[in-house]
């Protein structure tokens, strides 16, 4: 079944990103695809690269970055972004900025949409 | 696939202003409306506050969006419902409702419609996705 | 519809306004601090343990119960993992109660 995830608050501030990853890990491993992960309102800090966790504590970027990876598609909005000082430059790799558009194709095409927030 | 036109329900839960989470949902709806989606919005909880007419933003020296909502329709954005029991349990009356545009040929005004929780649960059954914003 | 909570019902309303909006055969998942809502024995107990009688099914997200230290659940309270998580979205569609 095709899953899309979407994650409205920052790290480390709020569980959302953390419910998110679990519960994409665990469909990945029961063989569902993952149409798409968008990330909005303070979502969208969770994947920038000036973030540096003290050692002993997940990284929640790099993280989301290794999903991506593993080709699927991580979509940060552009107009949250901006709002809030997150350019191109300063994400992590695998993840990319693009539209709203992107987040009404994954609710159209994903036979699931879950949402992680506030 | 585009004779397919899926259901897509958003779900406003938040007072306005406070938080950013009504004011970024909304550029959700709009973009979306560009789209082939059957798109409906439902107002309940403390979003019912979104729909009272008469805010006046400017002394927060943030964007309101009371005019953005009055165009609604214009943006074939017509199916928005508001809570019954949310609304009353805030001491709300359709009265208190913002207009999201007029009618096409009376050019009489459209509120949000008014409906009850089993009316609500009855459309979020038939969604191919609810959005919570 | 599963239908996911994730405030504790001390926090705000919630979970109080969910169950109106549940039909028969939904799922109530209890995820984060939503968690605290099946906790037996409160002052808000009577929320969840109206649902079970009235028919919902309802679990708890065992990752956040075990990080809150939570044993002493409502009676009917089911716990799930992750994956039982994932196996109720693939069988219902999923409003997120944010």
């Amino acid at each position: 079944m095709k899953l899309a995830v979407c994650i409205y608050e920052g790290p480390y501030n709020h569980e959302a990103s953390d419910s998110a990853y679990h519960f994409i890990k665990a469909a990945i491993d029961k063989g569902h695809e993952i149409r798409g992960i968008f990330f909005y309102h303070d979502g969208v800090y969770n994947v920038t690269k000036l973030m540096e966790p003290p050692q002993d504590d997940r990284h929640i970027a790099n993280r989301w970055s290794e999903l991506g990876a593993t080709g699927i598609d991580i979509v940060v909005c552009i107009a949250a972004a901006k709002r809030r000082g997150i350019v191109d430059d300063v994400l992590v790799d695998n993840v990319r900025i693009s539209g709203l558009g992107q987040l009404t194709m994954m609710a159209i095409e994903a036979d699931r949409m879950v949402t992680f927030g506030d | 696939m585009s004779d397919d036109i899926k259901k897509i329900m958003f779900t406003v839960r938040n007072a306005p202003h406070g938080t950013i989470y009504v004011y970024e949902g909304l550029e959700v709806k709009l973009i979306m409306a560009a789209y082939d989606a059957d798109i409906s919005v439902v107002f309940m909880d403390d979003g019912v506050y979104a729909l009272k007419q008469g805010q006046n933003t400017d002394e927060l020296g943030i964007k309101g969006f009371e005019k953005t909502y009055g165009v609604f329709v214009d943006y074939e954005i017509e199916n928005v419902f508001v809570d019954k029991q949310s609304m009353e349990d805030r001491g709300m009356t359709v009265d208190d409702l913002l207009v999201i545009g007029e009618d096409e040929d009376t050019e009489a005004p459209i509120k949000p419609k008014v409906v009850d929780a089993a009316e609500i649960a009855a459309m979020m059954a038939e969604q191919h996705n609810i959005m919570s914003f | 519809m599963l239908h996911t909570v994730n405030k504790s019902p001390f926090q705000n309303s919630t979970l109080e306004s969910c169950q109106r909006f549940i039909n028969k055969g939904d799922v109530l998942l209890l995820i984060e601090d939503g968690v605290y809502g099946a906790v037996a024995g409160s002052a808000k107990s009577a929320i969840v343990e109206g649902a079970i009688q009235s028919g919902t099914e309802v679990y708890a997200l065992s990752a956040d119960l075990k990080a809150r230290a939570i044993t002493n659940l409502i009676a009917g309270v089911q716990i799930t993992d992750y994956a039982g998580f994932v196996d109720f979205v693939e069988k219902h569609k999923t409003h997120s109660w944010l």
